[in-house]
């Protein structure tokens, strides 16, 4: 009997079928490329978190001081941090280039659904993984971040603010509190980890969508060598951009704020979060009323978790669908605007403008969507 | 109750904090002056006559927590009120927002001269803390 090679035997055949020799189609374009970024994004902030981890001090006292520490006298420690809290935004920036990639293409559709629920659960435990990454270094910014989102949970009727409590482990955000984010952060990039693998199983399901959103059985190419070839150029292109953060504008995504130690006593004149939370941010403050903002931001991700099952059009690709396209360059711009109001102060027009990029949002979802799939599915039918 | 030792209530190095007393002879009418009590801040202002005026001058229909100036106040030229925004918890301003109260920035709430919740995303006016005057210049908060 023939020997088999030795990535065909049993256990890396599983790896052999699903990252070397795994069929995909050939017209894949260079927004395919995204998936396998946001896994190196993924390894490049565990990595860097574990170095950090090993100076990093998640004491209220001690927390700020241990990051400059990092900083200042840590041999490399500047490159750590500023690949770390960079990185997340490069993480974010891959991240919604990925959904809106499949957003255009109609990749969340049939059969694709659980492959889409399982991005948007990463998606929301990236955003929690984020959000409470931010809180360590302990500055004015982190502090008031800290506040204002788990305060949130006391607009919940009745529980709310037991709730808020027993986040905080205290009557405010303190000493426990930096200590179970500290926990959590850890351990939330593992869970991440392993969503991967249930996001690519689902994949590998039914295999890649292609630009043309058409069946692509009759056309596939190994993943080896061909798509590790392609993605290289993406990810080189990749590592230039985020060094150019790293190296020449470490500090333009975050926020001066917090490299001022957290006082209790004083917010800042303007608190805003990291930019790639402004969006749903602008949501929650488009809505006067706390219970009602807390269930818009729950509603987003309602949206986002059914919107395969929204979906009435059988076809995927927005290459083929005039009225939907126009609708997907407008959520796209309605996603920057949101981002914009975000970051801007509470006053007219600025209000105004929010509230309605956060009903066509909703808008987007809940009524574009399943409608225009059955006008045209309608003006196919009846008027060509 | 002091049967019911250890779990109940707070513990000695918190209750030896519980209450603070404050100096009012430094502080102008229409200056707000923050404390620290019991881990959070409290905002005591001296209000102007326009300043209590303002605060009784409005329709308590109006209000979203309806209060009367006269029960959030002992002496009407002190206000004291705890200084977290009922929204989500910030420290809100002094002296800004439309009812030239306080004005959180975090999300654009007003509070008037009595500290109550004007307009915004906050549920409830500010918090009124116990507290007692010792004499015409000092407070005990708590
Ligand atoms: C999903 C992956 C991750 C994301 C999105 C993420 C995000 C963040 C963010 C935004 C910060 C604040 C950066 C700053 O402004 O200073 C941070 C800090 C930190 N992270 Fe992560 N992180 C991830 C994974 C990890 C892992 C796996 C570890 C370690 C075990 C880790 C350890 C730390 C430490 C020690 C800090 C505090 C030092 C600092 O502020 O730079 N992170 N993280
Ligand atoms: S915390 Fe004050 S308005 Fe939101």
């Amino acid at each position: 009997m023939k020997r088999l090679s030795i990535i065909k035997q049993p256990i890396l055949s599983i790896l052999n079928d699903h990252i070397v020799d795994y069929p995909s189609p050939s017209n894949l374009n260079y927004f395919w490329s995204f998936g396998s970024i946001a896994g190196i994004c993924l390894v490049v902030q565990i990595a860097t978190g574990i170095f950090l981890a090993m100076h990093y001090t998640p004491h209220v006292d001690l927390a700020f001081m241990s990051v400059e520490h990092i900083m200042r006298d840590v041999e490399g420690g500047w490159l750590l941090r500023y690949m770390h809290a960079n990185g997340a935004s490069m993480f974010f920036i891959v991240v919604y280039i990925h959904m809106f990639r499949g957003l255009y293409y109609g990749s969340y559709t049939s059969p694709r659904e659980l492959l889409w629920i399982v991005g948007v659960a990463i998606l929301l435990l990236m955003i929690i993984t984020a959000f409470i990454g931010y809180v360590l270094p302990w500055g004015q910014m982190s502090f008031w971040g800290a506040t204002v989102i788990t305060s949130l949970a006391s607009a919940i009727p009745v529980v709310g603010n037991s709730i808020v409590t027993w986040l905080w482990g205290g009557f405010s955000v303190d000493n426990a509190t930096l200590n179970r984010f500290f926990s959590l952060h850890y351990l939330l990039p593992f869970v991440i980890a392993g969503l991967t693998i249930v996001h690519l199983a689902a994949l590998h399901q039914y295999g890649s969508n292609n630009p043309l959103g058409t069946n692509s059985a009759v056309d596939k190419l190994g993943l080896y060598p061909y798509f590790y070839v392609k993605d290289l150029v993406a990810w080189v292109a990749f590592a230039l951009f985020f060094s150019v953060f790293v190296y020449f504008f470490p500090n333009l995504l975050g926020h001066p704020d917090n490299y001022i130690p957290a006082n209790p006593m004083s917010t800042p004149a303007h608190i805003v979060p990291e930019w790639y939370f402004l969006w749903v941010y602008a949501i929650l403050r488009s809505i006067p009323n706390k219970l009602a903002g807390v269930a818009a931001i729950a509603l987003v991700f309602v949206s986002l978790f059914s919107l395969p099952f929204l979906n009435t059009s059988p076809i995927r690709s927005n290459n083929f669908r005039p009225i939907h396209r126009k609708l997907f360059w407008c959520i796209l711009a309605d996603c920057f605007l949101l981002s914009w109001i975000g970051q801007k102060p509470v006053e007219d027009p600025y209000i105004i403008i929010g509230q309605l990029a956060s009903v066509f949002f909703f808008f987007y979802f809940l009524v574009a969507v399943p409608l225009t799939g059955k006008i045209e599915h309608y003006l196919i039918k009846y008027k060509s | 109750m002091d049967m019911v030792p250890v779990s109940r209530g707070a513990t000695k190095d918190v209750l030896a904090m519980a209450n603070l007393e404050v100096d009012l002879s430094k502080i102008q009418p229409g200056q707000t002056i923050t404390v620290k009590w019991r881990g959070k801040p409290v905002f005591i202002r001296r209000r102007t006559e326009d300043d209590i005026a303002k605060a009784n001058a409005v329709e308590l229909s109006n209000l979203r927590d309806p209060e009367p100036d006269s029960v959030r106040v002992k002496n009407p030229e002190w206000l004291i009120v705890i200084g977290v925004c009922t929204h989500l918890g910030c420290v809100p301003l002094p002296n800004a927002g439309d009812y030239q109260g306080w004005f959180c920035p975090c999300h654009g709430s007003h509070y008037d001269t009595s500290g109550r919740i004007r307009k915004g995303p906050a549920p409830y006016n500010l918090e009124v803390p116990t507290y007692s005057f010792m004499d015409d210049d000092k407070v005990v908060v708590g």
